[in-house]
């Protein structure tokens, strides 16, 4: 008898725990944004109202809400493909048969994944100073003329996406060299007897033989770069021009600063049936492209 | 190893990406011993004509940047016990204790992990307002008990404990509470090592909720006054270095003596899908 009831001291702490502050609020978001919470409802519970797709259909009407969704994409579409081939790029050559001090490489590269953000969201907004900063200062050695990066409505959102790539690359670097390790030497020796370039072999013996693994990061930096807050919040709080407002950033704003919590929750939730949607897509793109 | 050409080539190629990579960082803290104004110069300084200490003296003695060291302290490493005082018993017994629903529990712990946090937030803050957590720590370790990665990290791990083991401890009459203290948690140093580092990084990194759950000045962590501090001092340059090294260089120094740790977890964490 003793056999089965012991596991519940060892599991009930954890399972009580995820229930209560991670399984019922996610619930309860739902119930939220079909209700008008806001700042009366916080004073005194009696004001709060069920108003059914209200929220939903008062930001349909909102042109933030809607530049904040359009911002949001284009991080998604330009910031997994720049994070994948960077992270990939890194991982070739940290894991080059002819490299010196390998471990050295890997530390160095993945340092910024380590440091806390919004320190390096600090950092970086110096870095990206129009004229005292380091970065414009290395375009000129190409002849490149200032940009301005954070004042700029076009600049903002490539300026937040090289620092977030700066940041990340070095996780997604680590995983692909871990597959990288796991592509037989013979594969690589055959295919360079046959006569295949660098570029060929990499192509079709390599790429072949990662392909879930780049699946694997793309669907995690597709969940990571719709959950940009901090980025936007300290480096540009959302402008100039509202070009840096991220879904997120929106949330936080209609929750915590006009508490209007109703309709951020509504928010919260498409966040979410949007990440739900783009992984879906990827998987099955990914199972077409297993079958093709 | 032979130096040849390619050799040279690839290390080079190596190097400078370090360096590039690098770079923002040995920036900041050289910076952060420059004279005020000294940075904002073109062609950018890289290194100070005259290192001083005197914005780590500001920090610390005009902006008490010593408080919110000491407060990102404390809530990290009551995160870190917690998270292992919840998580670890509960990965184990998914690994190695046969009870009703144990499989079906686990799948759906281990879907739930693609729901980002965020989605929650709102009514967490609710709740925790019903229960006048707000404005206070507890609030803010509240998400840290609910570590569902966690709980996956060390059943991965105890599954590689054999059965054979446990069952020789129980035939000698061992409580299963015994046998965890005794025979499993000695086995599992390396992971609660790589876990402990986890949850240590991820609490004192973390920004957002910190910053919704704590409006008490008094109560901020780094992060959190950090960008306060950087809202107010836009133009004080080598303040803001120096700030942002005391926020990163705790966690960037417990990483390269543990990277060991950091980085067999993460290769375990990734394969989950």
């Amino acid at each position: 008898m003793t056999r089965t009831r012991a596991p519940w001291p060892f599991v009930s702490p954890a399972l009580l725990a995820i229930g209560l502050f991670f399984v019922v609020p996610a619930i309860a978001s739902l119930f939220l944004s079909f209700t008008d919470f806001d700042i009366y409802a916080l004073a005194d519970l009696n004001n709060l109202r069920f108003v059914g797709f209200d929220n939903y259909t008062r930001l349909t009407g909102n042109p933030l809400f809607w530049r904040a969704m359009g911002n949001t994409l284009w991080f998604v579409m330009l910031g997994v493909p720049l994070v994948v081939a960077l992270s990939l790029a890194a991982a070739l050559l940290v894991n080059a048969r002819t490299l010196h001090w390998k471990p050295l490489w890997r530390v160095a590269l993945f340092a910024p994944y380590v440091t806390t953000l919004v320190a390096t969201a600090v950092v970086w907004r110096y870095l990206l100073h129009t004229r005292y900063g380091l970065v414009n200062y290395a375009l000129g050695w190409f002849g490149i003329e200032p940009i301005d990066w954070l004042g700029s409505p076009t600049a903002s959102l490539p300026a937040i996406l090289i620092f977030v790539a700066w940041k990340t690359f070095g996780y997604n670097m680590i995983i692909f060299m871990a597959a990288l390790q796991t592509v037989p030497h013979e594969l690589h020796e055959a295919a360079r007897i046959d006569g295949a370039g660098p570029w060929a072999r990499f192509r079709h013996v390599t790429l072949p033989a990662i392909a879930p693994v780049v699946l694997l990061v793309s669907i995690l930096s597709v969940a990571g770069f719709f959950q940009l807050f901090a980025e936007p919040y300290v480096m540009t709080q959302g402008g100039p021009a509202q070009s840096t407002v991220t879904v997120l950033y929106f949330m936080y704003e209609e929750g915590f600063k006009w508490w209007n919590l109703g309709s951020g929750a509504a928010v919260a939730f498409i966040l979410f049936v949007m990440i739900f949607a783009v992984t879906l897509a990827q998987l099955a793109v990914a199972k077409r492209a297993e079958r093709a | 190893m032979r130096w040849s050409l390619e050799r040279w080539v690839v290390t080079a190629a190596a190097a400078i990406f370090a360096l590039v990579t690098l770079a923002p960082l040995l920036w900041m803290l050289s910076v952060s011993f420059m004279a005020p104004g000294e940075a904002a110069a073109f062609p950018p300084p890289l290194i100070p004509t005259d290192p001083t200490l005197a914005n780590y003296r500001e920090l610390f003695v005009t902006y008490g940047i010593g408080k919110y060291f000491g407060n990102s302290l404390l809530l990290a490493t009551l995160a870190t016990l917690l998270a292992l005082l919840f998580t670890v018993p509960a990965g184990y017994a998914f690994a190695k204790l046969r009870f009703k629903g144990r499989d079906g529990i686990f799948q759906v712990l281990v879907g739930a992990l693609v729901i980002p946090g965020q989605i929650g937030m709102l009514p967490l803050f609710l709740m925790l307002k019903g229960m006048g957590l707000v404005n206070s720590y507890a609030g803010a370790l509240v998400p840290w008990l609910a570590g569902i990665f966690g709980i996956f990290l060390v059943r991965q791990y105890c599954l590689s404990i054999p059965d054979e083991m446990l069952e020789a401890a129980r035939v000698d009459g061992a409580s299963e509470g015994r046998i965890f203290r005794s025979i499993v948690l000695p086995m599992l140093t390396p992971i609660l090592v790589t876990l402990a580092l986890f949850v240590f990084l991820g609490s004192w990194n973390d920004f957002m909720w910190p910053l919704i759950i704590l409006a008490d000045q008094d109560l901020y962590t780094l992060p959190v006054a950090l960008a306060a501090l950087s809202r107010e001092h836009v133009q004080d340059n080598e303040l803001m270095m120096a700030g942002s090294v005391v926020t990163t260089l705790p966690v960037l120094i417990l990483f390269l003596a543990l990277q060991r740790f950091y980085m067999s977890g993460l290769l375990a964490g990734s394969v989950k899908g």
